[in-house]
């Protein structure tokens, strides 16, 4: 409000500036496009014939006036740098266009900001005017401001629907696990009471503060405080946030708290995260997934697996995850470098993979891939595994697609997966148990 | 409560009366010992910081709206890291990594509560400056040097910073996983351990200044809650900062001395790594035991300024002050016992894991008892509708909606589908984001005139407000849903899962909402700067506010009050007092002067000043009033 006698120069030269600009620009860009491509041209034809390009920008300086300044400048400082790293890289010069482009933003940014200042100036002066005439009211703001939160709970009630009712539904997806229908359950518990909460404390925060806006004649309730009240809201949430959290508690002792047998039972499959991809052992006839031994890591032997270790000679590489549907699946999660996570949205599964040791997530995948297509009705819809924890350049896409199949396709597919222990490994090892029992005996001698 | 009363005499003050005369230009601005001049360091180094840290959120919310599209620009000002005018993938992990770290550390703690509590704490506390003003002089520069450090690492070869702004290792410490992690990590590790030192140098200066320099009548109890916020905010800080320097310094030890606290059996890209032994789970115990109350620290110190904003401005006493106190008490109390829920999916035990989401939960409700006695506060108040009230109820309502999305992240099982998803960066953008910068706002609008003796402009404020309100909301509130689908976060594009294309649409709506926004701070940014010189001055007690800064001459000076300090004689809520003639009563007012209002129960069992009113009230016709 103080910047009145300032403002009143800097409105009035800021619109001449404007005005100058919204007639001199469009005319000059034109010219200046026709010469940008010009320069390019000329450039591509003789390279490092730099004199040229110089002259025709120095001419478009001339012909456009100072307004275009700084969009000038751009190709004329490029043609001086161009002198120096040769024409080797005149292709890889940025455009012209885009010092032109952003100086038609800052244009824009400008014009609204002068815009905004003119607004307030009107209403300055519409004020002004009101006091001179005896109507000004000094609490029409204030009022305006408790009417604008009104509108804001509007808004915002509004905004909440529209965004369950629209990305709410793109975002849900029933869960395909067994311990997945107890976190969506629930999940949705949870969600009810919260929205539930939300929205009348916003409805009461913002209705408040129109309501009680201040009014000339009236002094506010001096109401300093109100045990009971206050111990009933502190005793309400206490109580039902013990009822969350017992029942979070429990859904979560059991998702991972599996007893021992269940957890020997289940099919056993290790994935090992490292940048960016995953690989996947299951264990084989056996049902044992062999040792690892991250030392062991060489070129033919990328997993690091021990083949010393017997059960590890029958582990086979899955292209994919591929899990039998309706049977509990204990995954092993291991990582080769750094932390990944192993994250399943649709299964409502994750767990980081940490180098240096194991992590156990067992649980029972309950539809198939094919009943899901149907039930979504999108015949390319595909489970996915993706990594949710910040590993690098490429975190954002190292995935495994993941298929939930019958027991027999299940069995179809493993016997068709290669094995981790190579007919190459196996010659590697061959020699090198030989040669140990050649080191044994020379010892012996 | 018994406290040491330090009586500043007048006396005693003239003393500091020919230092003034003798200031430099580098001892006043620069180098200054005075608790204003540094308030007005760390609010101004915290905005440039705050400006750069939303530039750089722009700049990676550019790249998630239109992963396909080219924007030549950008290769103008990052050269080689968006060649082609296309942020490259590393480069977008950095953005993310420094503008987390910035916004965390250096504007919502340094910038908030090293800007308020150094401002406030004298003033409110009645004393003429902090406990050792030199501590608080080496308290900011460390925070500036840790800045520019930081900033620096955008100007070496291998980048900044990467790993998130949590740089667990093994990604952190390994420079081959990533090249944010060589020179660029080493930098951000120099940086946190300088921002360490500042924070515990301004920490102890604040909890001693407030048990040691109240003013006479300034007991515990009679502190704005301002204070009180401070208060347990520099003790969170206090005691969780050290934890940090501890884990920083094993990393430093593990990229450089070859130790192996947080490593162990790593092949990096293709290279067998000799670290045994080592934990990564360790290195987020440490850091999310200084993590989790750091967003306590961060979000304290914007309650505290709310509540004193929201009392002030709705002309009536805060509802519940004892039960603000103690919920701000329990807070700092659950904080330092929740750090585990960072972790449910990491591998800790699930048991711990069950532990700490029952810890979690409860912490909900001390929360929420504060969210209610704001409403309470407004019922039937008188409110005025300043632009720091504004920012106050956005607060709250931030406050609100981003709360109640951590009983979702708290309870373990709930977390397992939404760890590391876009809810938890809807969750912590709304509650201690968007809640603490318009805490913020709320204290740079109305502490403004006592700052630089200016008023800002009204209007802007308001558009600022409007503004920034309905874009946070559009930012951050579609990104639930996103995390409901399982689109983790730090995603460099949406493109190559089919599920996530659907997103694409909110993306761009979320990106231009935050491009809106980001340009509203210009008015901002304008308006407080031009009103440095061009703001109307402003009167001593502009908002008719109850607490003793008000009472100090817009002058700035050294030693805040020309003569004697105020006593204080009342709490600082005395708004809308029936039978008052005003609808404020300064703390430091006697209650012989104001005998027309008095409650018998203001005189904590004083039995001679009950009589004293009694016999006032028979004479005056006067019914005698207590409030139980």
């Amino acid at each position: 409000m103080k910047f009145t006698k300032y403002n009143k120069f800097k409105t009035i030269i800021g619109c001449l500036l404007l005005l100058n600009l919204v007639v001199a620009l469009p005319a000059s860009a034109s010219l200046q496009d026709s010469v940008v491509s010009n320069v390019q041209m000329d450039e591509t034809a003789t390279p490092g014939d730099e004199a040229q390009v110089d002259s025709v920008t120095v001419a478009t300086d001339d012909a456009s006036g100072d307004t275009t300044a700084s969009a000038v400048v751009s190709p004329d400082e490029q043609a001086t740098t161009d002198g120096t790293t040769a024409s080797v890289e005149a292709d890889k010069q940025i455009d012209a266009q885009v010092y032109k482009d952003i100086t038609y933003y800052l244009m824009y940014f400008l014009l609204i900001c002068i815009i905004v200042a003119v607004i307030g100036k009107i209403q300055h002066i519409y004020t002004l005017s009101r006091r001179i005439n005896g109507k000004y009211n000094p609490l029409a703001n204030n009022n305006l401001q408790a009417a604008l939160f009104l509108v804001f709970l509007v808004f915002f009630l509004v905004g909440t629907y529209y965004s369950y009712a629209v990305w709410g539904v793109w975002s849900w997806r029933a869960a395909v696990t067994e311990h997945g229908k107890d976190i969506d359950q629930m999940f949705i518990i949870t969600l009810i009471i919260t929205t539930f909460v939300m929205i009348v404390v916003h409805i009461l925060l913002l209705v408040f503060a129109y309501l009680y806006r201040m009014r000339l004649n009236r002094k506010a309730y001096f109401y300093p405080h109100n045990d009971s009240i206050e111990r009933l809201w502190t005793i309400v949430p206490a109580i039902v946030l013990t009822v969350l959290v017992l029942f979070g508690f429990f859904t979560w002792r059991k998702i991972t708290n599996v007893p021992q047998e269940l957890q020997d039972s289940a099919l056993q499959v290790e994935v090992m995260g490292e940048q960016f991809m995953w690989t996947v052992r299951y264990p084989g006839a056996d049902g044992v997934i062999g040792k690892r031994n991250y030392k062991l890591t060489s070129p033919t032997n990328a997993y690091g697996i021990d083949f010393t270790d017997k059960t590890a000679w029958d582990d086979v590489q899955g292209a994919e995850i591929v899990l039998p549907v309706n049977q509990p699946v204990r995954f092993h999660i291991i990582s080769k470098d750094i932390i990944h996570s192993f994250y399943m949205p649709d299964f409502r599964v994750q767990i980081n993979a940490v180098p240096g040791m194991t992590n156990y997530f067992q649980f029972t995948p309950t539809t198939t891939t094919r009943d899901m297509r149907d039930k979504l009705n999108d015949q390319s819809y595909d489970f996915v595994m993706l990594c949710a924890k910040i590993c690098g350049s490429s975190h954002f896409n190292m995935q495994k697609k993941v298929v939930v199949v019958t027991e027999a396709e299940y069995k179809e597919w493993l016997a068709k997966q290669p094995k981790f222990f190579t007919e190459a490994l196996q010659q590697e090892y061959a020699q090198a148990e030989k040669g140990e029992e050649t080191l044994k005996t020379a010892s012996l001698n | 409560m018994s406290t040491t009363v330090i009586s500043h005499g007048a006396a005693d003050h003239d003393s500091h009366d020919h230092h003034h005369h003798h200031e430099t230009f580098l001892t006043k601005y620069v180098f200054s010992q005075d608790h204003k001049m540094i308030a007005k360091q760390f609010l101004i180094t915290g905005i440039i910081m705050a400006v750069f840290a939303m530039v750089l959120s722009i700049l990676f919310r550019i790249q998630i709206a239109w992963p396909d599209a080219e924007f030549p620009i950008l290769e103008v000002f990052l050269g080689k890291w968006a060649e082609g005018g296309r942020i490259k993938p590393e480069f977008f992990l950095s953005l993310v990594t420094i503008h987390g770290t910035m916004m965390v550390f250096f504007v919502l703690t340094a910038g908030l509560s090293g800007t308020f509590s150094n401002l406030l704490i004298p003033y409110q506390i009645g004393a003429r400056d902090m406990a050792s003003p030199l501590m608080n002089m080496l308290s900011y520069w460390f925070f500036f040097v840790a800045c520019i450090i930081m900033i620096a690492s955008f100007f070496i070869e291998s980048g900044p910073a990467s790993a998130g702004w949590t740089i667990y290792p093994p990604l952190s410490a390994v420079p081959t996983a990533i090249a944010g992690s060589g020179l660029g990590m080493t930098l951000w590790l120099a940086s946190m351990v300088l921002f360490i030192a500042s924070q515990v140098l301004g920490g102890t200066n604040y909890v001693s200044t407030i048990l040691n320099m109240r003013t006479k009548g300034m007991d515990l109890w009679k502190m704005p809650l301002t204070i009180w916020a401070f208060f347990l905010t520099a003790i969170v800080g206090l005691l969780s900062f050290p934890v940090l320097v501890s884990a920083v310094v094993l990393l430093i030890f593990d990229r450089s001395a070859g130790t192996s606290f947080y490593l162990s059996d790593l092949v990096v890209g293709g290279q067998i790594l000799p670290n045994e032994g080592g934990s990564p789970i360790l290195f987020q115990h440490l850091f999310w035991f200084l993590g989790h109350p750091e967003v306590y620290i961060v979000v304290m110190p914007a309650l505290g300024l709310t509540s004193e904003v929201i009392s002030t401005n709705a002309r009536k006493p805060i509802f519940g002050y004892h039960a603000m106190v103690y919920s701000l008490v329990g807070i700092t109390v659950l904080s330092f016992i929740v750090w585990g829920h960072h972790m449910f999916v990491t591998g800790m035990s699930p048991f711990l894991g069950g532990v700490f989401m029952i810890t979690t939960l409860i912490i909900a409700v001390p929360s929420a008892v504060k969210a209610f006695n704001y409403i309470a506060t407004l019922w039937r108040g008188n409110i005025r509708f300043t632009p720091a009230m504004m920012f106050a109820i956005g607060m709250v309502s931030f406050f609100v909606s981003g709360g109640v999305t951590g009983i979702f992240l708290g309870n373990a099982a709930l977390d397992i589908n939404l760890h590391d998803t876009y809810f938890v960066v809807a969750h912590f953008h709304l509650v201690m984001g968007s809640a603490s910068i318009f805490g913020m706002l709320c204290g740079v609008y109305h502490w403004y005139p006592k700052m630089f003796g200016r008023m800002m402009d009204e209007r802007l404020g308001y558009l600022h407000f409007w503004m920034t309100f309905i874009g946070a909301y559009l930012v951050f509130f579609p990104m639930h849903f996103m995390g409901i689908d399982g689109v983790p976060r730090r995603y460099y594009s949406f493109t190559d899962f089919p599920f996530m294309e659907k997103w694409v649409s909110v993306n761009i709506l979320i990106t231009w909402a935050a491009i809106i926004s980001a340009l509203a701070q210009v008015a901002f940014l304008w308006n407080f700067f031009a009103s440095i010189w061009l703001g109307k001055r402003a009167p001593q007690n502009p908002w008719n506010s109850n607490t003793l800064e008000w009472t100090t001459p817009v002058e700035h000076f050294h030693g805040n009050w020309p003569g004697e300090i105020p006593e204080v004689h009342r709490w600082p809520y005395d708004y809308s007092k029936p039978g008052h003639d005003e609808d404020f009563i300064p703390q430091h007012i006697p209650y012989s002067q104001t005998m027309s209002s008095n409650h018998l129960h203001d005189f904590e069992g004083d039995e001679e000043a009950i009589r004293i009113q009694k016999a006032w009230n028979k004479e005056n016709d006067r019914e005698d009033v207590t409030f139980h």
